[in-house]
């Protein structure tokens, strides 16, 4: 089992460094310092010495991957490439470019948004498998013909009109809950109920259409005629067998994304002014902090590649057919 | 097969006099134009050129042929393509650009005085001069659907020089009217009303025209083909089609007699009529959804099958690379390409004579980020096919004859991953026109000039705490968008169940 995890790991390697690389070249061989500098100064009258005074600030003025001025391993550390770049191997953000320590800002954030993206995930997907099942007993009715269409329909609309429709119909109209805002302890609940209903809501149609193709492609299989035949109740066969069966499809798509809840979700966030990381990439981006986004884009990759070990661990905890070689 | 041929000629023969109508009286305009062509229109060009291809290629072989012939009795299918279409040709009109010749400035007295055309800075497309009074009747700020009236109030200065604060009248919505008060409703709904009937006339006529040609072709009488096509004893969705394109038909007598006099989905913060708006983000949705795909769908395609056939070094190249990409989040790797292309394009200005031409070349960076992180899905599953492919053992004996390379794949990989290709474009498509409502509105969708669905949403959110709320771009967007994602997904599930092998075997 060990091996077989520190292989995987081993495997998640390369795959980083090429997410650093391509953050690298995006971000600082594409586009030189000195662009960036004179967006972020404004584009016309900007004197060189300003783009200078605010590369050096942001230690952008250093050379891009080799330093000749410098001896020994310094040629190789006082670099754009490894002060910048490297350094994220060890999570060691920097400063954004105004100024902030990046680390510690995802450190406050991400709680925010995983306690909103945590249950959205667990209820929403209890949710989705149960419609899934309902609909797979019904196969082939016309409860299962409608329910389908119904799922493309929820499926059609964009999730902003969820949150728009969702904040217009319970926050203003009915005055249930707050519109939009954040609070820390007990009293964010109030806060809390209608983005994380709004996010079960906007995922059931494509989350049961999912579940239902997959329970369906469980129930065309041998072993379900075999439970039937054998005299099951169809509810046993569906709970029982099916479900047990169609876990591996289930977990290939949840667990690959369970790690990915801190980055929570841009638009929820920003819509519901609640200060997570969501929200914090959202701001970057309108206020084009470069440090942060390519931070952001980093961590996002990290998280996915351990929900990617995270995936395989779980197979082999689901399935015992496979072997740990 | 018969069937859908006429369906498709009475089609085009609709279309082509409405068309001509509707540029009659400018054509002398037109005739003095100057032809402009985006980047994205000369790929929607392409584009067309490649799905024509693509049908005369798919008419001659079989196993293509016959999915097709399953879809056209689909009546989900066939309905939703119908809508689909519509969309369509109102996206390809859009696509036709040029800058007319400003005012009193034709070729005519261009020869005269022997000087050269001078062109307007503003560019147009054939929709432009098609909805002519709708570019053109923009009031001073926010009016509501069918009113006469402006949203806000302004100080208003009367003869007898008294001020008031009132609602003012507005510039063009309801300008026909004297006491809008009391004849607005009966007005609006008389016109609704004989543009509904108009169109349903229109509808008729096409019904009419259909029943004549099968009725001449199976030699049937005209009741008994009318009742074939009524009850569904055709060989494709034949009245589901007819019934789809009556709701069109009513809706354009519908709006055609409304739009010009009133403001149906009313008007934006600078007056603009939000029908307009919504009517030329159809293009942006449209150019989104499809030539995303054009460009990625070579690289995707390429390595895919290249990563299954050759196996060994190049299967782990081509796997990294995706592995690689496809870790990146895409919504982040999106932000990232966008933030890096504002920088490039405000550091090159020189790239682009027009801000029309800026924000078009905006969209097109787009649709190649957002290319470029939606290949990976359908690279994944082509390595996986063309990897089965080639231990079959057809595909093992033309190697061991000696057979190409490219020939086995074109003959023997090619045939066999084309249902997948064909059912992954059709599935992304309702995916990315969603994508780039909520990109617009994150700011780093399209340029904020162009209009674009996510441009409606974002700016009409600003107005959410106003009170009483501004709704109407929400719904207009709303509308629109769910209609075409809606037929969209409808129509992917009819291609799925057709092409599919494994549906199409329960």
């Amino acid at each position: 089992m060990l091996a077989y995890i520190s292989r995987r790991i081993l495997f998640a390697i390369p795959i980083l460094i090429g997410v650093n690389l391509i953050t690298f070249v995006l971000f600082f061989v594409v586009n030189s310092p000195d662009n960036m500098a004179r967006m972020q100064l404004g584009e016309k009258h900007v004197t060189p010495e300003a783009i200078e005074k605010w590369k050096a600030e942001r230690g952008y003025d250093k050379p891009v991957v080799y330093n000749s001025e410098e001896d020994g391993l310094l040629k190789i550390t006082d670099t754009i490439f490894f002060e910048n770049s490297i350094r994220l191997f060890v999570f060691d953000f920097g400063q954004s470019d105004e100024g902030r320590d990046i680390g510690h800002d995802i450190q406050q954030r991400m709680w925010p948004s995983l306690i909103i993206a945590l249950p959205v995930f667990v209820i929403g997907i209890l949710a989705n498998i149960s419609f899934a099942l309902l609909v797979a007993f019904f196969r082939a009715t016309y409860i299962d013909v409608w329910g389908v269409v119904l799922c493309v329909v929820l499926m059609s609309i964009s999730g902003l009109f969820y949150i728009i429709g969702g904040q217009y119909l319970i926050g203003k109209i009915l005055h249930l809950v707050p519109i939009s805002g954040y609070d820390t302890g007990l009293d964010a609940a109030k806060f809390l109920i209608l983005p994380v209903l709004i996010g079960i809501v906007s995922g059931i149609g494509a989350g049961t259409r999912w579940y239902r193709t997959i329970f369906l492609e469980e129930i065309g299989k041998d072993y379900v005629r075999t439970a039937r035949a054998k005299g099951l109740p169809e509810i046993i066969v569906l709970f029982k067998h099916v479900l047990k069966n169609a876990l591996i499809p289930i977990l290939t798509g949840a667990v690959v994304v369970l790690p990915l809840l801190f980055m929570g979700s841009l638009i929820t966030e920003s819509f519901f002014g609640i200060p997570g990381l969501g929200s914090y990439t959202i701001d970057a981006i309108n206020s084009q902090d470069f440090a942060i986004v390519r931070s952001m884009v980093f961590l996002g990759s990290v998280l996915y590649i351990i929900g990617l070990v995270l995936t395989d661990i779980s197979y082999t905890m689901a399935d015992p057919r496979i072997r740990l070689q | 097969m018969n069937t859908s041929n006429t369906q498709k000629r009475s089609y085009s023969l609709f279309i082509v006099p409405l068309l001509i109508a509707g540029m009659h009286g400018y054509a002398s305009f037109i005739w003095d134009a100057q032809p402009l062509v985006l980047w994205t229109d000369s790929l929607v060009y392409l584009l067309v050129l490649g799905v024509a291809g693509f049908l005369v290629y798919a008419s001659g072989k079989e196993h293509l042929r016959d999915p097709w012939k399953q879809i056209s009795r689909s009546r989900l299918g066939m309905a939703s393509l119908v809508f689909l279409l519509s969309f369509v040709i109102i996206g390809l009109l859009d696509s036709i650009h040029f800058r007319l010749p400003v005012e009193n400035n034709s070729q005519q007295i261009a020869n005269e005085l022997n000087t050269e055309i001078q062109y307007g800075t503003e560019t147009d497309s054939m929709l432009d001069i098609w909805l002519g009074p709708l570019k053109t009747n923009v009031e001073k700020t926010y009016s509501a659907p069918f009113s006469a009236y402006q949203f806000t109030k302004e100080t208003i200065e009367h003869d007898d020089g008294s001020r008031s604060r009132e609602y003012p009248r507005l510039i063009f919505g309801g300008a026909h009217l004297e006491h809008p008060e009391s004849e607005i409703s009966a007005d609006v709904l008389s016109l609704a009303i004989k543009g509904m009937i108009l169109g349903f006339f229109a509808w008729l006529v096409l019904v009419g025209v259909v029943c004549i040609r099968r009725q001449k072709k199976l030699a049937k009488s005209f009741k008994q083909t009318f009742l074939d096509i009524l009850y569904g004893k055709t060989e494709s969705a034949l009245n589901i089609v007819l019934l789809a394109i009556g709701f069109i038909f009513i809706f354009i007598g519908f709006s055609a007699e409304l739009a010009t006099k009133y403001h149906i989905f009313g008007t934006d913060k600078v007056g603009q009529d939000v029908f307009y708006q919504s009517i030329k983000s159809i293009r942006t949705g449209l150019v989104i959804g499809t030539l995303t795909t054009l460009i990625m769908l070579p690289f995707a395609v390429m390595l895919g099958i290249m990563a299954g056939y050759f196996r060994g070094r190049i299967d782990d190249l081509i796997q990294y690379l995706y592995t690689t990409l496809s870790s990146i989040p895409g919504v982040l790797l999106i932000a990232a390409a966008v933030l890096i292309m504002q920088v490039y394009m405000a550091n090159n200005p020189d790239l682009f004579e027009t801000d029309v031409e800026r924000a078009d070349l905006k969209l097109f960076f787009l649709c190649v980020i957002l290319g470029i992180t939606s290949w990976t899905g359908l690279c994944r599953m082509l390595r996986g096919e063309s990897l089965k492919l080639t231990s079959v053992e057809y595909v093992q004996a033309s190697q061991a004859l000696g057979v190409s390379h490219l020939q086995i794949i074109w003959k023997h990989i090619q045939p066999n991953v084309a249902h997948i290709i064909l059912i992954a474009v059709v599935l992304d498509f309702s995916g990315l026109v969603l994508a780039e409502a909520v990109l617009s509105y994150i700011g780093i969708g399209v340029d904020p000039s162009m209009h674009s669905w996510g441009n409606m949403i974002n700016s009409a959110r600003l107005e959410m705490a106003r009170e009483p709320i501004v709704w109407w771009s929400l719904l207009a967007a709303f509308i629109f968008m769910f209609i075409l994602v809606l037929s969209a997904n409808l129509f992917s599930d009819a291609v799925r169940d057709a092409f599919d092998p494994r549906i199409r075997k329960q």
